[in-house]
């Protein structure tokens, strides 16, 4: 396959895109159609756990979360992955044996890969020999504007050899990329060098997701698919806060790729403060009577 | 020039510092004493209270955690601007009804009321909290914390100072509210609104909707996320048994006060503050 000439942009219609976002969060679901796409919501979360304080017993907890979301309810599905940092990754993966929930690992010097290229494989080496089954990478942003398109490819190509086995998804951090172009253009690059999901974010900078990056992103996925044949991830993440914005997110996907996209194989949310709030929404739905985060564990 | 048109206001709501409308797009009509239309106010549904309720819940920390000296004085402020927007409430007073001697007394008393509790907020803590005598080396006490976001049902009869008695000791205390103004007379609480809002009362504190108790007292009652509940008039026994069976579900706290003259000494009242309160004790080890 020829490779794009990343020199050169693909044109977006910046008005157009959060038009066609603003026209789609219109989009009204309730009742039936609204519990199952919480509890699918639910089903793709990547509970995510990414700070300098983090110990085991926060990890545990979170891994108690995951495999358990809400007690009272034992029907509603787990999440689809716990995501941590390398030194994380042993305790999560003892704690989610036997679970089926995935354990992902930022690595590269996440969050912000500003480490030679040997640590970051060395790194990345690391966490899966740890255990974990999906590897979060970051890209240089520095060298990505720099216009240095080969370096950010090669390295990226690198980084997926050096994951064997496990997933990999791409961190293309569009907080710090500025225009839709080089959303659509990274995008573009971390398919092609391997990546087998996309993420618009590590969450460390702001603006971090947003419904209009995320189309750009997931338009970029949709034209790769039709040229290759090939079924590349997507995953927001980074300031979904409420169950409402998430609901949003899936009707972007389904409008733009289509239900063969809407499973936690090919769609996640990267996020925490999101379970709690989908959590209560769907008991919302099945008492009838809003609830208060008083009663919801706290991640 | 050509003649001055009259600007009549539109009465919306309030609801975190802003004047939002309903988010159903109702409303009702409300009518002044000789039966003439005096304005639309928003008939409210059960997604404005979720919301403010939500809002309110998001003010709370920071007003609870306000000094109570700052919570006095911005109490106090309410009083000022309401004593500087007098006119218009006694004008509003009497176009439902009320002799000017009675729109004065109303305002008048409204405004002491205000600077009652304002005096409250740093004295309510050292009457009610305690030092416990225990038999054990230790140094036991017991403080009063707010009991959280609080739903009121203002009394229907008396817009002005019966709103004003039943929000002041509730704020006082450190507790945040959504009050359902009275079904008849909106208009006097949306103008207080804009007083609150002119008197550093952070947004969200206080939240004012209106409409119909018959169709929202099911969800001021059944939300969790409401810690209590006061209201003044008689309720109809249905509504009475569902409110108290909802409240049940989050072991919310009822408070029903029987006070029909707002000048009687049970209007003005520091057990009205303790109602919002919880008591946390606390034993703190000590060597002799």
């Amino acid at each position: 396959m020829n490779l794009t000439d990343f020199t050169t942009s693909v044109p977006i219609d910046h008005v157009a895109v959060e038009e066609r976002v603003s026209r789609l969060n219109k989009r009204s679901i309730k009742k039936g159609s609204k519990v199952q796409a919480l509890k699918l919501a639910l089903s793709m979360m990547d509970l995510t756990t990414l700070e300098g304080k983090d110990s085991p017993g926060k990890v545990i907890q979170l891994c108690q979360k995951a495999k358990k979301p809400y007690a009272a309810m034992p029907d509603i599905p787990t999440v689809a992955a716990v995501c941590v940092y390398p030194n994380m990754v042993k305790v999560a993966k003892d704690h989610l044996k036997g679970s089926g929930i995935h354990v992902a690992s930022v690595a590269t010097a996440f969050p912000s890969g500003m480490a030679p290229l040997s640590v970051r494989i060395d790194d990345t080496k690391f966490a899966v020999e740890q255990g974990a089954d999906e590897v979060d990478m970051v890209i240089s942003r520095g060298a990505f504007l720099a216009g240095e398109f080969n370096l950010v490819f090669d390295e990226i190509a690198a980084i997926k050899e050096a994951c064997g086995k496990a997933h990999l998804k791409v961190i293309l951090e569009t907080g710090e990329l500025h225009t839709y172009e080089n959303v659509r253009k990274a995008s573009d690059l971390a398919m092609q060098a391997g990546g087998d999901f996309i993420k618009t974010s590590t969450g460390k900078i702001s603006p971090a997701a947003t419904q209009p990056v995320t189309l750009v992103m997931l338009e970029a996925i949709r034209d790769y698919y039709y040229k290759t044949g090939k079924k590349i991830g997507m995953k927001p993440a980074g300031g979904i806060r409420t169950a409402k914005q998430a609901l949003q997110y899936l009707v972007l996907v389904k409008e733009t790729l289509g239900a063969e996209w809407l499973n936690n194989e090919l769609f996640r949310f990267g996020a925490s403060s999101l379970a709690n709030d989908v959590l209560m929404q769907i008991v919302k739905q099945e008492t009838g009577q809003y609830q208060s985060p008083d009663y919801f564990s706290i991640d | 020039m050509s003649e001055h048109l009259e600007v009549l206001k539109t009465y919306k709501i309030y609801v975190g510092g802003n004047f939002p409308r309903t988010e159903s797009g109702r409303y009702y009509k409300v009518f002044d004493s000789e039966g003439d239309l005096l304005a639309n106010a928003c008939l409210c549904s059960r997604k404005d209270v979720r919301d403010a309720v939500k809002t309110a819940r998001g003010a709370f920390n920071g007003w609870a955690s306000r000094n109570a000296y700052n919570r006095g004085q911005i109490l106090y402020r309410i009083a000022e601007m309401l004593e500087g927007r007098r006119a218009e409430f006694e004008k509003q007073l009497s176009r439902i009804g009320f002799t000017k001697a009675e729109a004065e007394s109303d305002v008048n008393t409204s405004i002491d009321r205000l600077i009652y509790y304002a005096g409250w907020t740093d004295k309510y803590q050292q009457v009610f909290g305690s030092v416990n005598p225990v038999a054990s080396a230790h140094f036991n006490f017991s403080i009063l914390e707010p009991t959280g976001v609080t739903g009121i049902f203002a009394p229907e009869n008396s817009p002005l100072l019966g709103l004003v008695s039943v929000i002041a000791p509730v704020i006082a205390g450190g507790n945040v509210c959504v009050v359902l103004a009275s079904q008849a007379y909106p208009t006097l609480s949306i103008l207080f609104a804009e007083v609150l809002n002119s008197s550093d009362v952070p947004g969200g504190v206080v939240n004012i909707l209106t409409g119909k108790k018959e169709e929202l007292a099911e969800h001021f009652s059944s939300h969790m996320d409401v810690n209590a509940l006061l209201y003044t008039d008689a309720l109809n026994t249905d509504m009475k048994k569902m409110i108290d069976e909802n409240a049940s579900l989050n072991v919310k706290r009822i408070v029903k006060k029987n006070i029909e003259d707002w000048y009687s000494d049970k209007s003005q009242d520091p057990y009205l503050l303790l109602d919002f309160q919880e008591t946390k004790t606390t034993w703190h080890p000590v060597g002799f």
